[in-house]
């Protein structure tokens, strides 16, 4: 009985739960442990840290686990399967969504990429996938969610998939089909027969541990690294230190921070700690924002990577499009905020 | 002799499936003829959409992650 995973999955739920709501009282009394006062800069700093991480990395455990689940049921040749043969517009914002649920890594764009050429998926529809599966993602939308709410989290997610469906929409009028690179525009498209893999439940929830001890195993250490650059910001930078260049009235603050972004690369567990710390400290929403989208949306290894099938000229389009979308993004948020 | 081949284009996960054939066949003594397979367009050969994928006798067993132990040593013991 103790080796059904049914059965340890109840009891870590139930740890789980328990340490969720006892975490406020639990780090208040480690803090008091410190020999510091809680009213310090240092005491602050502390406060944030053994609250926000514990509970971030909680959050991230469950979240994981359950995409984990999710992610066994949208493979990447289910979604191509999904996406063949559909004409841009409704099935842009289909694959925006499929790129939310479907498991991504950039080291298996090109794959991807070729396996959705190849499939007569048409190109448009195939940036949207591409846009959206790294920026909206499973363990950003955790620790907005943790960090700043829910709402904050839900305008990410909307965003994020707009600039994904847009993007992918202009992209696609564009007709670039020419400019991908000659060998996969030689590539014969073929019609693919999908099967899926027979899955029981248990192995379901298997897949579910498998990436808790993937995707936690592998980004804890910049969750902290974050949150420790973040504790160090609430602590001891002034307030308001950052509404001078990064408040709402400064309007170059947002073309600066995509420009800053793009070639910028970290995942979004690593930034989000820090944007949080200053937005607290003045920095507008809309330009945080645009900042971390920036970053996690588009890095130089991932472009890097994708120059095996797209041409220069294509990554340019490709980057200016998704940038432009994401400076959008940050404008409008200043306004209406 | 099993004809194993890791897809994968030198990613890090890559790496670690082709660790992970080889310790097992070391530890089950089986014998294996290991290939890399690294270029883009004989991965798609084989209808692969996400690395590291391991084709055993000529057939796709495993694509889009580092496979559990468990499951490597069932394609050696023929099952």
């Amino acid at each position: 009985m103790f080796k059904d995973i049914r059965f340890q999955l109840i009891i870590a739920v139930l740890l789980w739960v328990g340490t969720y709501v006892s975490l406020i009282p639990l780090s208040e009394w480690v803090v008091s442990l410190f020999p510091v006062e809680r009213e310090s800069h240092l005491g602050e700093a502390m406060a944030f840290f053994i609250y926000d991480a514990p509970k971030v990395l909680l959050l991230l455990t469950a979240v994981v686990f359950v995409m984990g689940i999710i992610n066994t049921w949208f493979t990447p040749e289910r979604t191509r399967t999904l996406l063949a043969g559909r004409s841009l517009g409704l099935a842009n914002i289909l694959a925006a969504s499929l790129g939310v649920v479907t498991p991504f890594c950039s080291c298996s764009a090109v794959p991807l990429f070729i396996g959705f050429v190849q499939a007569g998926v048409p190109l448009g529809v195939t940036f949207s996938f591409l846009i959206a599966a790294p920026m909206v993602n499973e363990i950003a939308l955790t620790l907005l969610f943790g960090l700043f709410g829910w709402k904050v989290a839900l305008l990410y997610l909307v965003l994020g998939l707009l600039v994904a469906i847009l993007g992918g929409l202009v992209l696609g009028k564009l007709g670039l089909e020419k400019y991908l690179e000659q060998w996969v525009q030689d590539i014969e498209k073929k019609q693919h027969s999908f099967d899926a893999e027979q899955l029981t439940f248990s192995d379901r929830l298997q897949a579910g541990v498998v990436s808790v001890k993937d995707v936690v195993g592998k980004v804890w250490i910049y969750i902290l690294l974050g949150i420790s650059v973040g504790a160090f910001i609430h602590g001891f930078v002034p307030e308001n230190f950052m509404a001078s260049f990064m408040g709402k009235s400064a309007w170059w603050s947002v073309p600066l921070a995509v420009i800053i972004g793009v070639p910028m690369y970290s995942s979004a567990a690593g930034i989000i700690p820090v944007v949080q710390a200053l937005l607290a400290k003045g920095a507008a929403l809309g330009t945080a924002l645009a900042f971390m989208m920036s970053v996690v949306a588009l890095s130089l290894p991932e472009l890097i990577i994708l120059r095996k099938v797209l041409t220069l000229r294509l990554i340019i389009t490709f980057v200016s499009i998704v940038a432009s979308g994401i400076l959008l993004v940050g404008f409008i948020f200043n306004l209406v905020l | 002799m099993i004809d194993v081949k890791v897809l994968g284009g030198g990613c890090a996960n890559c790496k670690n499936t082709i660790k992970l054939v080889e310790e097992v066949a070391r530890e089950q003594g089986v014998e294996i003829k290991l290939e890399k397979v690294e270029d883009m367009q004989d991965i798609m050969a084989y209808d692969v959409m996400s690395t590291p994928g391991v084709v055993i006798n000529g057939s796709v067993v495993h694509r889009g992650s580092v496979p559990q132990r468990d499951r490597v040593m069932d394609w050696f013991s023929g099952e």
